[in-house]
C-alpha cells in the first residue's frame, strides 16, 4: 500500500488477521449469530457497518476533545443512533427497495458493540485520518468472518448460495440429493453459527500460537 | 484531556447541546422526507395488492412487484372497487388502501367497530378479493395481503415483516412459501377454518389443497406459528361479508 505509512497499513491489516475484532477480540458475537444463516444477509451486514464505523469514527474522532469524559458512551450511542436514522430515511425516500432490505438491521448495527468498542478504543483517542482507516479495518476483519461463517452456514443448511441452488433442488431430488444428501437444518440455527466461529478461532490459534491466551 | 470538560456545568451544557442538535437534525430530516416517504409506501401497498391478485413481473422463483412507475395506472385498471367493512356495513372508499391496519386493530381493541378495507380485483374475468391482515411474528409485525375467490379459496398471497430473522422467518416473503397458499381453502365443510402452518405436514410439494395446511419453513416454527393465527383472527372478520355475497 504505496498511499499509506506502515503504521497507517496495519489498521486495515490487523483487524484482517491477528487482531481480528470477532475472532480475537470476540465482539460482534450477537450479530454473527442473528444474519448468518443467509450469504446476503451477511453481506448486507458488512457494508452498513462498513459506512457506519468509517463514518462514525470520524465524527467521534472530531469530537474527541470536546466530549465530556462522564457522557461519553452516551455520546457515542446518540453518534451511532442518528448516523444510522439519518441513512435509513435517506434511504427510505429516495431508495426504497433497498432501505426494506436494510430495515431488519438498523437495530443490529445501532447495538453492535464493536462499533461502541471502536469508538471508546481508538477513536477518542486519535485523529480523523487514522480512526477512518481503523473503522475500515475493523468492519472489513467482521465483515470477513461474518461471509465465512454465512457460506458454511447457508450452502450446508439450504443447499443455497445467494439464493441461488448449487447443490440441486432437494424437493425434486437433483443434483447432490439424488445420492440421498440431505440438507442439515442444524446449520440454520443460532448455534451453528457459534460452532463454526469457534471452529475460525480454533484454526487461526493453532496456526499462530502467539495469539493463544494464558488463561 | 483539559479540566474544562470534567466540569459538570460543561457537562450538563454539553448534553443540552448535543440533543438540540441531534433532535433537530433528526426531525429536519424526518419531516423534509416524509412526503416522499409517504408516496413510496403507498406506491408499496398498490404493489403489493397487485402482487397478490397476481399482476407481477415474477421471474422462475423470485417474487418481483411491477414497477412503481407503472403500479398507480394497474392498479386502478385492475382493482374495481375498494370496500370498508365496518360492523356489517360495507361501503366504497376510493382511498381504502390507505387504511392503517395497525391502527384499526388498535381501536378495536378499545372498544371501536373496526374498518375493514376489502380490494374488489377484476383480471381476466376472475374476480379477487384482497384483504390486508398484519399479525405478529417472532421479533416483530408481519402482515400479509391475501386475495381469496367468493369462496375463500386463496388465489394469492403477499407475506412480508418488518425483522424476521434473515435465512428463516424472513422467508416467508419467498415465492416458494408464499406460492404454498394458491389454491388452498380457508373454509372446511362450510367452517371457517383458516390455513395452518404446518410442520410433519409430509406434503412439501403441497399437492393436498384441501387439508388448510402448508408447509412449514424449517426452523422458523415462532414466526410459522404467527403467520398461522394472523390468517386466524383477521381473516375470520371477513367471513359474514362472503356469506352475505353467496346469499344475494
Amino acid at each position: 500500500m504505496g498511499l499509506l505509512s506502515k503504521k497507517d497499513a496495519a489498521l486495515i491489516k490487523d483487524p484482517l488477521a491477528d487482531n481480528n475484532p470477532i475472532t480475537i477480540q470476540v465482539l460482534g458475537i450477537c450479530s454473527a449469530l442473528a444474519i448468518t444463516a443467509e450469504l446476503e444477509a451477511a453481506i448486507v451486514m458488512s457494508v452498513s457497518v462498513l459506512f457506519v464505523l468509517g463514518i462514525g469514527n470520524v465524527v467521534i474522532s472530531l469530537m474527541r476533545n470536546i466530549i465530556p469524559s462522564k457522557i461519553r458512551i452516551i455520546v457515542q450511542l446518540i453518534v451511532v443512533a442518528a448516523l444510522v436514522i439519518i441513512v435509513d430515511q435517506v434511504l427510505k425516500a429516495f431508495a426504497y427497495e433497498l432501505s426494506k432490505t436494510l430495515s431488519v438491521f438498523v437495530g443490529l448495527i445501532i447495538t453492535n458493540c464493536i462499533i461502541m468498542g471502536r469508538f471508546e478504543a481508538f477513536a477518542l483517542a486519535n485523529g480523523p485520518w487514522r480512526s477512518f482507516l481503523d473503522g475500515i479495518g475493523n468492519s472489513l476483519g467482521y465483515g470477513v468472518i461474518l461471509i465465512i461463517v454465512a457460506f458454511f452456514r447457508e450452502l450446508l443448511g439450504a443447499g443455497t448460495l445467494l439464493g441461488f441452488k448449487v447443490l440441486g433442488d432437494p424437493i425434486e431430488k437433483t443434483g447432490v440429493y439424488a445420492f440421498g444428501y440431505e440438507n442439515n437444518g442444524f446449520m440454520l440455527l443460532a448455534p451453528m453459527a457459534l460452532i463454526v466461529v469457534g471452529i475460525i478461532i480454533w484454526i487461526q490459534r493453532s496456526r499462530n500460537t502467539a495469539l493463544v491466551e494464558d488463561h | 484531556m483539559s479540566k474544562k470538560t470534567d466540569s459538570n456545568v460543561y457537562t450538563i451544557i454539553f448534553a443540552i447541546a448535543m440533543v438540540i442538535v441531534v433532535g433537530g437534525l433528526l426531525a429536519f430530516t424526518a419531516s423534509a422526507l416524509r412526503p416522499r416517504i409517504n408516496n413510496n409506501e403507498r406506491l408499496e401497498k398498490q404493489q403489493n395488492i397487485l402482487y397478490a391478485m397476481g399482476v407481477n413481473a415474477n421471474d422462475a422463483s423470485s417474487a418481483v412487484f411491477v414497477s412503481t412507475a407503472e403500479a398507480p395506472e394497474l392498479f386502478s385498471k385492475y382493482i374495481t372497487k375498494q370496500l370498508v367493512i365496518q360492523a356489517g356495513e360495507v361501503s366504497e372508499d376510493e382511498n381504502a388502501y390507505l387504511i392503517d391496519v395497525k391502527k384499526e386493530q388498535a381501536s378495536a381493541k378499545a372498544g371501536n367497530a373496526r374498518r375493514l378495507p376489502l380490494f374488489v380485483g377484476n383480471k381476466d374475468g376472475k374476480t379477487f378479493y384482497i384483504a390486508p391482515i398484519r399479525g405478529k411474528g417472532l421479533w416483530d409485525a408481519i402482515w400479509a395481503y391475501v386475495a381469496m375467490d367468493e369462496n375463500m379459496v386463496v388465489q394469492g398471497a403477499y407475506f412480508d415483516h418488518k425483522g424476521e430473522t434473515a435465512g428463516l422467518g424472513a422467508n416467508i416473503k419467498q415465492r416458494y412459501f408464499m406460492d404454498d397458499f394458491i389454491g388452498e381453502s380457508l373454509m372446511s365443510n362450510g367452517e371457517f377454518k383458516g390455513i395452518t402452518v404446518a410442520k410433519g405436514n409430509n406434503d412439501p410439494k403441497n399437492e393436498r389443497k384441501d387439508d388448510n395446511k402448508v408447509d412449514a419453513i424449517a426452523g422458523a416454527t415462532i414466526t410459522g406459528d404467527g403467520v398461522t393465527a394472523m390468517l386466524k383472527s383477521e381473516l375470520k372478520q371477513y367471513v359474514p361479508y362472503f356469506e352475505n355475497l353467496k346469499n344475494n
